[in-house]
């Protein structure tokens, strides 16, 4: 059969303009990468390294230690996860496991809107009721902490990690779950002992797209942690405010003369949080992959 | 002696009927086989037995299931407790994704059982009675998923006798596997005859006829699903069965 001219050509253009546009994405992704370098490489020629990974971030000084920054941002990431990890899966395994299926009805879509409150919502939510309690509760001198901030971002990371969680209860087969049940364990103990195990691989994920969700996070941590660049270490860090890599691009980009060093320094740090935040993607993706090699298991 | 005996048992999914008055007394340490075509509810009744169907929603059964005389269907049976002595191996083999160790350890550790050498005795001595030990013992710690489909069915069955039941049913344990994996699940069924009464699901007739004691033959028809037409020793219901249907169906006239 011979097609027309007319059909081949309109052919060839629908072909390349899906090929236009799923190259762009590729594209877009790597000029980003291009601009960040290209901004922020400079700051590492033009700031001492001593100094660029040092403990004191004072621009005005000269100073421009990042350190406080990127374990301002790993302490509160990190708590979030604590916290966010042992909910997001009880969760989903009420979720999946539990609960009647109306309930689950109820509950799924509700878990998808929770994803779609926007950040400074949630921030501002922290900033007027969450922040008193901290303050309260445990006598911190400001409510505006670290502990706070890890409080908001573990209620940003739980719709991704129970979402993601949820599926990977959902991909064990069933055949494990009749297999517990049959050897006499109970509902929980099938649960806890087979299913969970069974599903690691996919919560483990859930955890790293939760963690990269809450790292990236800027408006509402920015809004509840106080925002001071001091080094977060001793037992009463939590407790203290921190200030993290993006509060202090979004707070200082506007302030910066274009082209100075601070304004290199700010786009260093949107370096080190690219790398951070492409290597937890990367470990999720692994995980992903070695689970698909397994045939969908671990 | 019989281990189980049912009393006018009904079951239906959703309005559905597939079970039709069955009566049948499944004798005690000996192996009785279940055949009939597709369709024809000899799976469903292997699940009434250790009321795995509980797990199907919507699922309703009629009438009576005695274990040692006592009625498993009644209000204050425990169904967990019900499993521990009514174990079950699944058509496909479905270790858990873990260690050989790990998944025959995990009935015992269920029940509560958590010193190392004790979990090591019952492990070998599970592996042993399922003719798997020799296979591997020299690597406890390797993933059960990498062990040959036949092997996995096997471990499955250590997995079960790990437990300690009184019951084994197998629900069409051979389907995935090979005629040689399949002769030593049945040379191993035959071994465990001696301890403990299995009930087999069995597609395969010259599987029924070889390697069961008793054979039940059940029948689904226009309105009834799932009915017991014949009941007897192997021997007899092979070489003289008493029903029409039952001649027709095992010469291989259909089904």
């Amino acid at each position: 059969m011979r097609q027309t001219p007319r059909v081949r050509w309109g052919e060839f253009a629908i072909e390349s303009l899906i090929r236009v546009i799923g190259f762009s994405t590729v594209g877009f992704v790597i000029i980003i990468f291009l601009f960040l370098l290209r901004e922020g490489l400079p700051a590492f020629a033009q700031i001492n390294l001593d100094n660029l990974f040092g403990t004191r971030w004072y621009p005005t000084f000269g100073l421009f230690g990042t350190l406080p920054l990127v374990l301002g941002s790993a302490l509160i990431t990190i708590t979030a996860i604590v916290i966010a990890l042992p909910l997001g899966v009880a969760t989903a395994v009420f979720v999946r496991e539990v609960a009647p299926n109306w309930a689950r009805e109820i509950l799924k879509p509700m878990i998808e809107v929770l994803a779609g409150i926007p950040s400074v919502v949630l921030g501002f939510f922290g900033m007027t009721l969450v922040a008193p309690i901290v303050r309260e509760t445990f006598g911190a001198p400001t409510g505006l902490v670290a502990f706070t901030g890890a409080l908001i971002l573990a209620y940003m990371s739980l719709p991704t990690i129970i979402s993601v969680a949820e599926d990977a209860l959902d991909a064990v087969p069933k055949l494990y779950r009749d297999a517990g049940l049959a050897m006499g364990a109970t509902q929980w103990q099938t649960i806890w002992r087979v299913v969970v195990p069974a599903a690691r691989s996919g919560i483990l994920t859930a955890v790293m797209l939760g963690m990269g969700r809450a790292i990236g996070e800027t408006m509402a941590v920015m809004m509840v942690t106080g925002n001071a660049a001091r080094m977060p270490l001793g037992l009463d860090a939590l407790f203290r405010p921190v200030r993290t890599m993006t509060a202090t691009i979004a707070a200082e980009m506007g302030e910066v003369a274009h082209g100075s060093v601070h304004y290199h320094a700010l786009f260093a740090i949107g370096i080190i949080l690219f790398v951070i935040t492409f290597l937890i993607n990367l470990a999720a993706a692994s995980t992903m992959f070695r689970k698909r090699r397994r045939g969908g298991l671990r | 002696m019989d281990k189980i005996r049912t009393e006018h048992l009904y079951f239906y999914y959703g309005r559905k009927q597939a079970l039709w008055d069955i009566n049948i007394a499944i004798p005690e340490r000996r192996i009785t086989a279940l055949i009939g075509p597709s369709g024809c509810g000899k799976s469903t009744f292997l699940r009434c037995l250790n009321r795995m169907n509980d797990t199907i929603p919507r699922t309703r059964a009629e009438g009576r299931v005695y274990l040692d005389g006592q009625d498993i269907y009644s209000p204050d049976t425990n169904v967990v407790e019900l499993r521990r002595r009514v174990g079950m191996v699944f058509q496909r083999p479905n270790p858990f994704p873990a260690s050989v160790f790990d998944n025959v350890a995990f009935g015992p550790r269920v029940l509560g059982l958590y010193s190392r050498a004790e979990l090591a005795d019952v492990v070998e001595e599970s592996l042993r009675s399922a003719g798997l030990w020799d296979e591997v013992k020299d690597n406890l710690r390797q993933d059960a998923l990498s062990l040959s489909l036949g092997q996995q069915q096997r471990l499955c069955i250590a997995r079960v006798v790990a437990v300690k039941p009184e019951v084994i049913l197998m629900d069409e344990p051979c389907s995935a596997l090979d005629p040689i994996a399949t002769l030593k699940i049945e040379d191993l069924m035959r071994a465990l005859s001696k301890e403990y009464t299995i009930v087999i699901v069995t597609h395969n007739m010259q599987q029924a006829a070889r390697a069961s004691d008793f054979t039940a033959f059940m029948l689904s028809d226009a309105e009834r699903t799932g009915q017991l037409i014949e009941f007897g020793p192997t021997a007899d219901v092979f070489t003289r069965p008493r029903d029409k249907r039952t001649e027709d169906y095992i010469t291989g006239r259909f089904g």
